[in-house]
């Protein structure tokens, strides 16, 4: 039995944590939060040559052929570092068309960074749920045509390629729609994580060939499910890498201020935050490894591990931002701190595939009613 | 990352599953200690432990040379997890996972043969006086003394909240012998026999009703010079090391027991209705559930971590904190679920045997017990994070 990092998946962390410390400091990932996007084409590149944005699609699909474990690693990285841009919106369009056909020609150029995708799910009710997806696409000679109001759709603004969730009758079904085709228009929503953008995008009479169609029914709520589970995965870590950041740089100033003559960190009361801190990080870390392991290894335990690790982790990463910044004071509460840009991605990313409340009432389902 | 078993850990599990079905005994539906209960207990306890050595499951973590079986981490775990699916008696542990892997460490050949086997065979139960009322969490400014007379050392003072007290055979027990030195380096521990002279015992009532712990009074005991455990003046490392003993145990057992107890909720909340329905249709207390069923598998998920760190790194760590840190709140937490499905029948203290009640009352002592949840916490901040001695 081995709960731990494999040797090369410690190299692989570690080759994480130094491309992003020497390539996206603090300062590049407050100038890239200040623009319309956050995606800054030369970083993008450095990451797609590591091959980490295909990291876990199949060899044949022009991926590295990894497992959960790893794309855990390197999203952890990310985390830690507030990797600003479209990773998320990419490896969650990748994931969804991979899940509904391995072998669909869009694989090849998400997974070189040459194209970057986004995932249109969420309506203006903002539901996580996909049985509540409403926007219809009706049948056509040759096709599909779209209309309706997509929301909270992640990196919509970069991508070259949405994969938009609707419904044919009762029917779910998975569009992929190119973002320049006629009558997709794609507005910034105005939101509290800059580092990773969010957009409304509307379709108006959006034509869909027949092959554009990646899978409807059973096929496509197997593959929108799956792909959420991954893309749970990839914010768990993410909250785990800034959790991370935080707990270290927390204890660090701790250290260091002094207050009464005396470092706060050996007042009792600013030692049990930081204990707390430790023990929420710790305990995140392994509902969430253990959730990239059976995302692999015990797929008929997927589901129930994964909600476990968003659950658990999006209380603890709120939780852990909260008492960061009780123990730095003041200044953590001020722009100029870079725990502001932590506090406002981790708020994000509870959201991100619903909260810990969207998530217990599913897993008592699961649990439950078994 | 894997976390499947190996061949030979399997077969260690399948022929203790196999052993278990045949000879773990039936259920025992009170689980006091004390009162008329005590010699009840006491029994159980031996017969179960008798039958574990005979088949060569008692102090499977001991050497093979002192009578063990050398069993790696793993293969305790697996014991621990077995033994709590199959929900045995308990053993006598303090003997068998704090003072016998202790002698073996320090102790003399002769006090190796004199005491290791029956604390194996559980002839001999064993209780562990280092509480006393000055000395809780800050246990190296304990006052118990005990004054050299030719080949006897004499004690006078008190022990509390031992467990096991009532009736053990034999105590390791930690004394003052320098009064002048700095507080760490006056103490020594002694082998005692609890049927000496000048020892009187009582139990102490807990507000569950049940009597698990008790004070120890020493007046004038002689305990002969040779039963001094290690050195002389130098038995804070040897009460340590004891205690480091005990923290190897992650609480393995004790996620199943927790699981157990939760399942024991959901059917009551299946049961039981509220606003028409059954509670376990009620959203509220769905959300809480599920909680409690997450904490739960967090908890069985960390203690799989720190037992394969354990595995590799053969040493206990601060991991042993954070596990009782996590398990003491987890527990409080639940029973008090537990309690808001249990509605008005939580407080009856013979609905379902009385374990709503008693489980509730018990775990106030969960973050007390074997370290209080503040000085785990200080352990945490200060020998993980690196903050401070804050005292």
């Amino acid at each position: 039995m081995e709960f731990d990092l494999s040797k090369p998946q410690k190299l692989l962390q570690k080759s994480a944590r130094d491309l992003f410390a020497r390539a996206c400091p603090a300062e590049q990932v407050r100038e890239l939060m200040a623009t319309d996007t956050a995606l800054d084409t030369t970083l993008w590149s450095e990451v797609a040559e590591q091959g980490w944005l295909g990291l876990h699609l199949d060899e044949d699909s022009g991926g590295l052929g990894l497992g959960m474990v790893d794309l855990a690693v390197v999203a952890e990285e990310m985390g830690r570092a507030c990797f600003p841009g479209p990773f998320l919106g990419t490896v969650w369009a990748a994931t969804l068309i991979s899940a509904a056909n391995a072998k669909s020609k869009h694989l090849a150029s998400l997974a070189a960074g040459e194209t970057k995708g986004a995932v249109a799910l969420l309506e203006p009710d903002a539901s996580w749920d996909p049985a509540d997806v409403q926007l219809q696409a009706s049948k056509t000679e040759g096709g599909f045509q779209i209309t309706g109001r997509k929301s909270f759709v992640s990196d919509a603004g970069v991508a070259d390629l949405i994969v938009c969730v609707a419904k044919v009758g009762s029917d779910l079904a998975l569009f992929a729609v190119p973002a320049k085709a006629s009558g997709v228009s794609i507005k910034p929503t105005a939101a509290l994580d800059a580092t990773r953008k969010l957009y409304d995008v509307t379709f108006e009479s959006v034509t869909v060939a027949a092959e554009d169609v990646l899978a409807t029914g059973e096929a496509a709520r197997a593959a929108l499910e799956r792909s959420m589970q991954v893309g749970s995965l990839v914010v768990c870590a993410d909250m785990l890498g800034g959790m991370q950041w935080i707990i270290e740089n927390t204890a660090e100033y701790a250290k260091t201020r002094q207050q009464f003559g005396k470092v706060i960190g050996s007042f009792q009361a600013v030692q049990h935050m930081c204990a707390d801190m430790l023990l929420w990080t710790e305990s995140a870390r392994s509902a969430i490894y253990f959730a990239a392991w059976a995302l692999d290894a015990e797929p008929e335990n997927a589901e129930r591990a994964v909600a476990t690790a968003k659950i658990y982790t999006s209380d603890a990463s709120r939780e852990v931002a909260n008492r960061g910044m009780q123990v730095h004071g003041g200044i953590g509460f001020t722009w100029e701190h870079n725990l502001q840009l932590y506090y406002k991605r981790s708020k994000a990313s509870e959201i991100l595939f619903g909260d810990a409340s969207y998530h217990r009432a599913r897993l008592a389902d699961l649990v439950f009613n078994a | 990352m894997d976390l499947g078993l190996t061949p030979s850990e399997l077969q260690f599990r399948d022929e203790l599953r196999v052993w278990l079905k045949s000879n773990a005994p039936a259920k025992q539906s009170a689980k006091s200690h004390s009162g008329e209960n005590a010699a009840d207990f006491h029994r159980r306890l031996r017969d179960w432990q008798r039958k574990l050595f005979d088949a060569g499951y008692a102090g499977i973590a001991w050497p093979k040379e002192f009578g063990g079986r050398g069993a790696t981490f793993i293969e305790q775990a697996i014991f621990q997890e077995e033994m709590a699916v199959a929900d045995t008696p308990e053993t006598a542990t303090i003997g068998l996972s704090l003072v016998g892997p202790t002698i073996i460490a320090v102790g003399t050949e002769a006090q190796k043969q004199r005491y290791l086997p029956g604390i194996l065979s559980g002839d001999e139960v064993w209780c562990q006086g280092f509480s006393e009322p000055n000395a809780g969490s800050d246990l190296a400014s304990l006052q118990t003394k005990a004054v050299l007379d030719g080949d006897h050392f004499v004690i006078n003072g008190q022990k509390i909240w031992t467990s096991f007290a009532h009736f053990a055979d034999l105590c390791l027990l930690v004394v003052r012998t320098d009064t002048a030195a700095p507080k760490h380096k006056g103490i020594t521990c002694l082998l005692v026999d609890m049927k000496s002279p000048g020892i009187s015992v009582r139990p102490l009532k807990m507000m569950s009703g049940d009597a698990e712990f008790n004070e120890i009074f020493f007046s004038n005991l002689r305990v002969p010079v040779d039963r001094v455990l290690g050195k002389v003046n130098e038995g804070w490392n040897v009460a340590i090391t004891a205690l480091s003993n005990e923290r190897a145990n992650l609480g393995i057992g004790l996620n199943v027991a927790f699981k157990r107890n939760l399942e024991v909720v959901i059917e009551h909340a299946r049961k039981l209705r509220r606003h028409g329905r059954p509670v376990i249709e009620d959203p509220v207390l769905r959300q809480k559930l599920a909680q409690a069923y997450v904490d739960l598998e967090v908890f069985r998920l960390n203690t799989t971590r720190a037992l394969s760190t354990l595995n590799k790194t053969g040493a206990p760590g601060p991991e042993g904190s954070i596990q009782k840190l996590y398990w003491s709140e987890l527990n409080q937490r639940n029973v008090q679920i537990a309690m808001e499905v249990l509605g008005p029948y939580g407080q009856l203290t013979d609905f379902d045997g009385g374990r709503g009640a008693y489980n509730y009352l018990r775990s106030r002592g969960n973050t007390i017990e074997a370290g209080t949840s503040e000085v785990q916490r200080n352990i945490i901040a200060q020998r993980v994070l690196g903050l401070p001695r804050s005292y």
